[in-house]
């Protein structure tokens, strides 16, 4: 069976990154392993769970369903790409403070989905964040924690561009 | 699981595609955005050879309404796109409505309108508008170009009449009358699963306030898209009143059988048809 091999160029949380990958390799499975950003969690591998949830080009995108070389000069935020200089952003700040998560496996993707949704949209109502998490599974809260946390961030975001 | 081998290909215009499908023997499978395929080739239900990725192709990115008020829409003009784009909303408001319940925000990033269409799941959105469009279909080859009229493209589970070797480029979609009444709603799960019934439907009234025209299209009922016959010729001639939209909905399981799996029975599918029917044509009459 032939395959084939790609240089691969991205721009991966503000830093440029160049490596190779197999054609069948998932951008998900790169992050992790080739970038060693763990973050970027799998699931289903199918566009089921929505763990491996991360932005493309602004875009929230599941990562398990897009191979490496089609991100090629893409720019990419992962989870890790949140913080700034080791400080939370008020996205992150609203989960903890809401207890917006138990087991932690969903976390990156309920934020990277969030961080997505409050770019497009910086006053979402309920209904708005129920359905652009409809796409994340969690097994533990329940998803109202969640909600209210994104709902929290957003008011928190309003008020920080107020100042 | 991971996919098994393949050789990538990435070409920039529609003639280099197919010059690639005939070139690469029978094993060679196009990649518009993945939402069905890469879960395919990720469980190893599909292993091409070949994969030739459709994304960097710009004649087929193009969404257009020309001047007589038809939609254009390239095969690889994302979902989201149809959601977002406000003229889309205006020219075709089912096109729009239909597309918010199209899986979830990530799925419509990616998943364009022609991977739907070409994979052809007969309980999926995209299918059924285009059917309650009357829209026409357009494929190319690197013999020739021709279009296949939607009633005529789905064929069963998963199975269009796209030959092999052949692209599909774009779907044409006729104008849209501003007054025409319409409606879209389904029944799933949970919110972004499959619709387990759906239904679109639309009429038009003309000037003696009789329906003129209608169509009721049904979703996850059969092994394709089908139009709710018994229902549209209860609607013909008629005044759109309660009386009608309840003969409608009655005869809504006429002529169809729909099928039994996991996710529901046929006898509920036939029930959930038949109440979907009178919603939608309820809600269309308000929506005048």
């Amino acid at each position: 069976m032939m395959e084939t091999v790609h240089k691969i160029k991205l721009t991966v949380n503000d830093t440029p990154r160049e490596f190779s990958a197999e054609a069948r390799m998932t951008l998900a499975d790169c992050l992790r392993e080739k970038l060693d950003l763990t973050g970027t969690h799998i699931g289903c591998e199918h566009g089921v769970c929505g763990a491996c949830t991360v932005i493309v080009d602004g875009k929230s995108i599941r990562s398990c369903l897009m191979f490496a070389v089609q991100a090629n000069g893409s720019t990419i935020t992962t989870v890790e790409g949140l913080a700034e200089n080791g400080i939370l952003s008020p996205l992150q700040e609203a989960f903890r403070d809401n207890y917006a998560l138990q087991c932690g496996f969903c976390t990156p993707c309920m934020l990277t989905t969030a961080e997505a949704l409050l770019k497009e949209n910086s006053s979402p109502r309920r209904s708005e964040v129920e359905s652009a998490i409809s796409g994340n599974i969690c097994r533990c809260t329940g998803y109202i924690s969640i909600v209210d946390a994104i709902l929290d961030a957003a008011t928190r975001l309003a008020e920080k561009g107020d100042k | 699981m991971k996919p098994a081998k393949f050789k990538y290909l990435y070409p920039s215009t529609i003639e280099e595609t197919l010059e690639c499908a005939f070139d690469h023997g029978d094993d060679v499978r196009f990649l518009a955005g993945g939402q069905s395929l890469v879960p395919m080739m990720n469980f190893r239900v599909a292993t091409p050879e070949v994969l030739v990725d459709l994304n960097g192709i710009r004649e087929l990115q193009k969404l257009l309404i020309d001047d007589t008020g038809n939609i254009h829409i390239g095969a690889m003009t994302r979902t989201r796109t149809l959601e977002t784009d406000n003229s889309i909303g205006t020219a075709n408001p089912l096109l729009a409505e239909a597309t918010k319940h199209i899986a979830h925000v990530q799925i419509r990033n990616r998943g364009t309108v022609g991977g739907s269409l070409a994979h052809a799941d007969p309980a999926a959105e995209l299918p059924g508008i285009i059917l309650a469009c009357d829209a026409e279909i357009y494929l190319q080859s690197p013999t020739g170009s021709r279009s296949v009229a939607a009633k005529d493209f789905f064929q069963g589970v998963f199975v269009t009449d796209i030959a092999e070797k052949e692209l599909l480029i774009k779907v044409v979609i006729p104008a849209w009358p501003a007054e025409r009444f319409w409606a879209f709603l389904e029944v799933a799960r949970r919110e972004g699963d499959f619709a387990l019934v759906g239904v679109a439907s639309w009429f038009d009234v003309d000037k003696n306030g009789l329906i003129s025209d209608a169509r009721v299209v049904a979703i996850g009922v059969s092994d394709r898209p089908v139009r709710l016959k018994g229902a549209e010729a209860q609607l013909s001639d008629q005044l759109p009143n309660s009386e009608t939209v309840e003969r409608a909905s009655k005869a809504a399981n006429s002529g169809i059988t729909p099928t039994h799996d996991i996710h529901a029975s046929a006898e509920y599918r036939r029930e959930v048809s038949e109440v979907l029917v009178r919603r939608t044509l309820n809600e269309a009459g308000k929506r005048g």
